[in-house]
């Protein structure tokens, strides 16, 4: 197969773009798609400080590269989760500090869960056998990083890909959990002084797009996947839709953007009991309101989730 | 040939496409990248007997995220 623009050996074959590229367009295709989202949903403009998520695999730090290549003030928030399991956070941070080293002036920010919050994530999931381990870390993470973001004054990024988008797109479909729904998209503005805005320029790159650039840019990432990870319902719907994929070429992007589109349609407003404005978004219906504890927002009344995580494992411990 | 993919290898005669290769290892084609003696290919090349093939798992994840 060669490449559409020179003719020489193509390295990938993006057939849900019926688009095949040799290494050095492929070099050139990504950046400049990546800049083309993040200027059509208006992710944030070069004059912004963006604060990268990275958890040292091939998605976050390819997208640290390609937004530092691109001459952003992207910083790399590396949240330590204390996964001794097969050596899995001291290898990623290990990644991640090689990443920094090799780019000069690339700022990286290490928040230590066990160090700040006194337990590590695996300490907290043994106390807690009902929930699963991967929620309990996103519910974490997302909560340090929007701490992070908010302190730094930066947009947050995450390298979250279509498949990623994807697989949480069935998840949420299947369960109809339309107040998810609403909530995913490329990019979510702040609706909240304490809610920093999030984005992902990513989420138009097949998983394996993003792997062929970081294997390109000779980015050096943790193959191996996180322990905990290992049978979680994301990976599985990951596998269905790439079968889908198998039969049907672009079925995943497909998918994702006609979710969009709908989106975009109001697909998802729902009907109210009473008055005459019957009809309101989910989103306009949600409350927010503020933790006491830490005045992040939450629709929950008192404490958010994040301090009632802590607050029970405080009570744990005394 | 040999084949390798995480902690597992094969051993395979050449003359087949990389796609054809990465079925009949019981891989699907869609979640793994080829690279043939170091260098990324794309999984319509035919594999000789001495090439040297790594397969790259690209599938990750697992917290779910919705927002």
């Amino acid at each position: 197969m060669r490449c559409r623009r020179c003719s020489k050996p193509a390295v990938i074959n993006m057939r849900q773009h019926k688009l095949a590229l040799c290494g050095e367009h492929f070099l050139e295709w990504i950046p400049a798609q990546t800049q083309r989202f993040i200027k059509k949903y208006e992710m944030f403009d070069p004059r912004e400080t963006i604060l990268v998520a990275v958890s040292g695999g091939k998605d976050s730090l390819s997208l640290w590269d390609l937004l530092l290549s691109l001459g952003y003030e992207a910083r790399g928030l590396y949240v330590d989760l204390g996964i001794s399991e097969e050596g899995y956070s001291s290898s990623s941070l290990a990644k991640v500090d090689r990443f920094v080293e090799k780019r000069e002036g690339a700022r990286l920010k290490v928040v230590d869960v066990k160090e700040v919050y006194g337990k590590s994530i695996p300490q907290l999931a043994r106390e807690r056998p009902e929930q699963k381990t991967c929620s309990l870390c996103g519910l974490v993470k997302r909560y340090i990083m929007n701490e992070t973001a908010l302190e730094e004054g930066a947009v947050l990024t995450t390298g979250h890909n279509l498949d990623d988008e994807a697989a949480v797109l069935l998840q949420n479909v299947l369960h109809w959990q339309t107040g998810y729904l609403l909530r995913q998209a490329p990019v979510l503005p702040s609706t909240h002084p304490r809610l920093a805005q999030k984005a992902k320029p990513f989420f138009r790159f097949y998983e394996r797009e993003t792997a062929a650039y970081a294997i390109l840019r000779g980015i050096d990432y943790i193959y191996e996947e996180c322990p905990f990870a290992t049978g979680a319902t994301t990976i599985f719907y990951k596998e269905l839709l790439n079968r889908l994929e198998g039969r049907s070429r672009g079925a995943k992007l497909q998918f994702y953007l006609s979710f969009l589109r709908a989106r975009e349609k109001g697909l998802f407003l729902r009907m109210l009991p009473f008055g005459p404005e019957r009809i309101s978004s989910v989103n306009e219906g949600l409350e927010l309101g503020e933790c006491e504890r830490c005045g992040q927002p939450t629709t929950a009344p008192g404490l958010c989730a994040f301090c009632r995580l802590w607050k029970v494992a405080e009570a744990e411990v005394g | 040939m040999r084949i390798t993919y995480r902690d597992k290898a094969w051993e395979l005669p050449g003359g087949m496409t990389a796609r054809d290769t990465i079925k009949k290892v019981g891989l699907d084609p869609e979640a793994v990248l080829v690279v043939r003696n170091g260098e990324l290919v794309t999984d319509d090349v035919i594999l000789s007997d001495e090439d040297e093939v790594k397969l790259i798992a690209v599938v990750s994840g697992g917290d779910g995220e919705v927002s």
